[in-house]
C-alpha cells in the first residue's frame, strides 16, 4: 500500500518538471494524481483485512448495496459495519489533521508547527483519559475528548488575551506550550491513578491513536464538527494565504489579521478536536503531510490546503490499513505514523531544499 | 421464537427433512446476562470467543470444546495442565483488559456463536458490549466476575453454553471451598489473622487496594491487606511505604521477585522478608491468587488457608488441588506435579 503511494507521489514530480513554469498546471496535475492515488488506496484498503474478501466480492457487494439488493450477511457485517466506516474515518482523520496542520503552519509562518501547537490534542487526551478513568461509555469518552480539546485552546486564548504587549504570536505559542504541559502533567496523573490491569492499557492505546473500534455512528457524530471547521478554511484559503505574507501586507489588501487569525484557530481547533476525539492522539500527520504538500505545490495556502486534504487522506488510509492487517492484533496508529513518517520526512527534507521559501 | 415462526419451521420440516435440522440449529433463545441485558443466543452454542483472560479461563473450565482461541498464548509450562485439544489453538487477542487488541473483523471471521466476557460490570463494559454486538452481529454476554458472585456466574454460563451439570459441579466445588474457609476462620481469632502484602511484578512494588478484584481472595481468607486505600484497583507503591506497612506475610505470583527479594537491601527490614514469610503461589496453568482474576483463584482458597493457618487447616491440600484440576482443568496432575503445586 505504502509502496503504491510513494511510487505515485514520485511519479507526480516527473511530469511536474515539464510544467515548472506553469505552477497552475503542476498544481492541477498533482491534485489529479493525488485523487487517483486516493481512489486506488481506498479500493485497496477495502479489499484488505483479516476477513478475506476478494476485490470482486467487495465491488460486487458495494454494487448490490447501491442497487438496493441484499448482500450476504457476513459480507454485509465485515464490509459495511466494520471495514468501510473505518476506512472512511481514516480518510477523514488524515485529511482533517493535515488541513489543520497546513492552516497552523501558514498562520504561524513556521513549518515546525503541528495541529497540537495550542494544546488541542493534549487537552483532548486529558478529557478522554479522564472519561476512561471514570469507566464511562465510549460516547462519553469521545465527548470528553472533544470538549477537552476545545476547552484547552480557549484557555490558551484567554491566557494570551490577558498577557498584554509583546509579540502576540509568540505569546500565543508560549501560552499553548504552558497549558499543553499542564495538560500532559494531568494526563500522567490520571495514568498513575488508573487501574494498570483494566484502564491503563485503554488509556495508552487511546493516547497512541487507533481506529480499531470505529463504527459508522462515530463517523456520523463528528462529521458536523469537522465540516464546521473545514468549510471556513476552504472558503478563506486565499485570505489565509495572504496572511502568511505578513500582517502589514494583509492589511494593505484589506484583511483584518487578528480576526482572520481567530477564525483560523477556531476552525483548526474544531477539526482537530473532533477527529482526535474518535481516533485518539495520532501524531505526525499534521506536521508532515503539509510539508509533503509544500514539496509538491509550494507554500501558497490556496493550493496547499486541497493537496494536504488529499495527501492526508491517502497517508492515513494507507497507515490504518497497515495497522489492521500487518499483525493478528491491532497496531496503534501513533507508532506507525512515526515509524513511516519519520523516514519519509527526512527523504523529503533531503530532496526539497527550497520547500518553505 | 414467535408462534408464526414455529409453524413455518414445522411446515419446512414437513416438506424436507434437512431444513428442519438447519432451522432448529438456527433457532434462538433469549438469555439475561449479569448486566441485565437481554441477549438472543443460538440454542446450541459450539463456538465461543472469550473477550479477555478471565473469560478464557471460565470458558475452558465450563466448556473447553467451545474454545476457538486463546486471548494470550499459554506458556510452555502451562501446557501439561491443559487438555490436548486446546493446546494449539490460535492466539486471537482480546477485546477487554491489558494486552493485544483484537481486530473486529477477526471476531467475525472466526464465526463465533457468542462473545463471553467475565469481569467487572460497569457502564463502560456494557457500552463496549453493545457496540461490538451491534457491529459484528455476534451476541455479547457479560458475566459478573466478582469473587462472591462466582456460583451464580458458573450456573448462568453452564446454562448458556448448554452444560448445566458442569456449571453446577463447579459451583458446588466453590461453595464447598467457601464453607471450608468459614470453618477454618471460625477457629482463628481476629488478632491472629496475618497482615499481608500482595507483591505483583518483578519489582514487587505493584499491589492491589482493599476491595479490588485482584485482592478478593486474600480478603476472603481473612487476611488483612496492608494496602489500606480503597480505590478498588492496582496501585504502584514505594519500598518505603512497604516498610511502613510492615506486613508479616508477603504473597506473590512472581518467581523473580520471590527469588530475589531476600537479597534486595530495601526489603530487608520488612518483617515478612526478615522472617522468610515470602510465599510464592503456583501459577500453572493459571495463578492461584490472581492473574487472571478468574476461576483459577478458587483453588487458591485452599492453598492460602494451608499457608496462612497451618494449624487450623485440617483438609488434604493435595486432594483438593487434584480435585480442582480434574473438575476445572480436565486433567489429573501427576504426583510430581502435585508436589510442586502444594509447595
Amino acid at each position: 500500500m505504502s509502496a503504491e503511494t510513494s511510487g505515485a507521489l514520485g511519479a507526480a514530480t516527473a511530469p511536474g518538471a515539464a510544467a515548472r513554469d506553469a505552477g497552475t498546471a503542476r498544481y492541477l496535475a498533482v491534485l489529479g494524481v493525488l485523487a487517483a492515488v486516493l481512489v486506488v488506496v481506498l479500493i485497496g484498503a477495502a479489499t484488505l483485512g483479516p476477513y478475506r474478501l476478494s476485490p470482486a466480492e467487495v465491488v460486487g457487494a458495494v454494487w448490490r448495496r447501491l442497487a438496493g439488493q441484499p448482500v450476504e450477511r457476513v459480507v454485509e457485517t465485515v464490509l459495511f459495519n466494520i471495514r468501510l466506516p473505518r476506512i472512511a474515518t481514516a480518510a477523514l482523520v488524515g485529511a482533517s489533521l493535515a488541513a489543520a496542520g497546513a492552516a497552523y503552519q501558514s498562520l504561524f509562518r513556521n513549518p515546525l508547527v503541528s495541529p497540537d501547537i495550542l494544546g488541542v490534542s493534549t487537552g483532548a487526551g486529558l478529557g478522554a483519559v479522564t472519561a476512561i478513568l471514570l469507566s464511562l461509555p465510549v460516547f462519553a469518552i469521545q465527548l470528553f475528548g472533544f470538549v477537552g480539546g476545545v476547552a484547552t485552546v480557549l484557555v490558551v486564548m484567554a491566557l494570551t488575551g490577558s498577557l498584554r504587549g509583546g509579540n502576540r504570536l509568540l505569546t500565543l505559542v508560549l501560552s499553548g506550550i504552558v497549558v499543553g504541559a499542564l495538560a500532559s502533567a494531568a494526563i500522567s496523573l490520571v495514568k498513575v491513578l488508573a487501574d494498570p490491569y483494566d484502564q491503563l492499557p485503554t488509556i495508552t492505546f487511546w493516547l497512541l491513536g487507533s481506529l480499531a473500534r470505529i463504527t459508522s455512528a462515530d463517523l456520523r457524530a463528528v462529521l458536523p464538527a469537522v465540516a464546521v471547521g473545514l468549510v471556513p478554511l476552504v472558503l478563506l484559503r486565499w485570505r489565509i494565504g495572504v496572511l502568511s505574507l505578513g500582517d502589514d501586507e494583509a492589511r494593505a489588501l484589506g484583511i483584518e489579521p487578528s480576526r482572520l487569525r481567530l477564525i483560523v484557530i477556531g476552525a483548526a481547533t474544531m477539526v482537530t478536536a473532533a477527529v482526535v476525539a474518535i481516533s485518539g492522539v495520532v501524531g505526525w500527520v499534521g506536521l508532515m503531510v503539509p510539508h509533503m504538500g509544500r514539496f509538491l505545490v509550494g507554500p501558497r495556502f490556496d493550493r496547499l490546503l486541497p493537496v494536504s486534504l488529499l495527501a492526508g487522506a491517502v497517508f492515513m488510509v494507507a497507515v490504518d490499513t497497515l495497522a489492521r492487517t500487518m499483525a493478528a492484533v491491532e497496531v496503534p496508529l501513533g507508532i506507525l505514523t512515526a515509524a513511516l513518517g519519520a523516514p519519509l520526512f527526512v527523504a523529503l527534507l533531503a530532496r526539497g531544499r527550497r520547500v518553505w521559501s | 421464537m414467535t408462534f408464526t415462526r414455529r409453524i413455518l419451521l414445522r411446515l419446512a420440516g414437513a416438506l424436507v427433512a434437512v431444513p428442519l435440522a438447519l432451522g432448529a440449529a438456527a433457532e434462538a433463545r433469549t438469555v439475561t446476562d449479569s448486566a441485565g441485558r437481554a441477549v438472543e443466543i443460538p440454542d446450541v452454542v459450539t463456538r465461543v470467543f472469550a473477550a479477555g483472560p478471565p473469560a478464557a479461563v471460565l470458558l475452558y473450565a465450563v466448556k473447553p470444546e467451545a474454545m476457538i482461541g486463546w486471548v494470550r498464548q499459554p506458556r510452555p509450562q502451562d501446557l501439561p495442565f491443559l487438555i490436548e485439544a486446546v493446546r494449539n489453538l490460535p492466539t486471537l487477542g482480546q477485546i477487554t483488559g491489558a494486552g493485544d487488541v483484537v481486530n473486529v473483523e477477526t471476531i467475525v471471521a472466526e464465526r463465533p456463536d457468542l462473545i463471553l466476557d467475565f469481569g467487572t460490570i460497569n457502564d463502560g463494559y456494557v457500552d463496549l458490549a453493545n457496540r461490538v454486538q451491534a457491529q459484528t452481529g455476534v451476541p455479547y454476554i457479560l458475566i459478573d466476575g466478582s469473587f462472591a458472585a462466582t456460583p451464580e456466574a458458573l450456573r448462568l454460563v453452564g446454562d448458556i453454553l448448554g452444560v448445566p451439570a458442569q456449571g453446577e459441579a463447579l459451583a458446588a466445588y466453590f461453595e464447598a471451598a467457601l464453607a471450608e474457609v468459614d470453618r477454618v476462620l471460625a477457629t482463628v481469632p481476629a488478632e491472629a489473622r496475618p497482615r499481608i502484602y500482595m507483591a505483583r511484578g518483578a519489582t514487587g512494588l505493584q499491589s492491589g487496594t482493599r476491595g479490588s478484584i485482584n485482592m478478593a481472595i486474600i480478603e476472603r481468607v481473612g487476611a488483612v491487606n496492608v494496602v489500606d486505600s480503597t480505590g478498588g484497583g492496582l496501585v504502584t507503591v514505594s519500598p518505603e511505604q512497604v516498610i511502613a506497612w510492615a506486613p508479616d506475610t508477603i504473597l506473590t505470583l512472581d518467581a523473580t521477585f520471590a527469588g530475589e527479594v531476600a537479597g534486595r537491601p530495601e526489603w530487608q527490614t520488612v518483617p515478612a522478608v526478615a522472617n522468610g514469610r515470602v510465599l510464592l503461589a503456583p501459577d500453572t496453568p493459571f495463578g492461584f491468587l490472581d492473574i487472571p482474576p478468574s476461576l483459577n483463584r478458587i483453588v487458591g482458597l485452599y492453598w492460602s488457608l494451608t499457608k496462612l493457618y497451618p494449624d487450623a487447616a485440617s483438609f488434604d491440600l493435595r486432594a483438593k488441588i487434584r480435585e480442582f484440576y480434574e473438575l476445572f482443568y480436565h486433567v489429573t496432575p501427576t504426583d510430581g506435579q502435585l508436589d510442586v503445586l502444594v509447595r
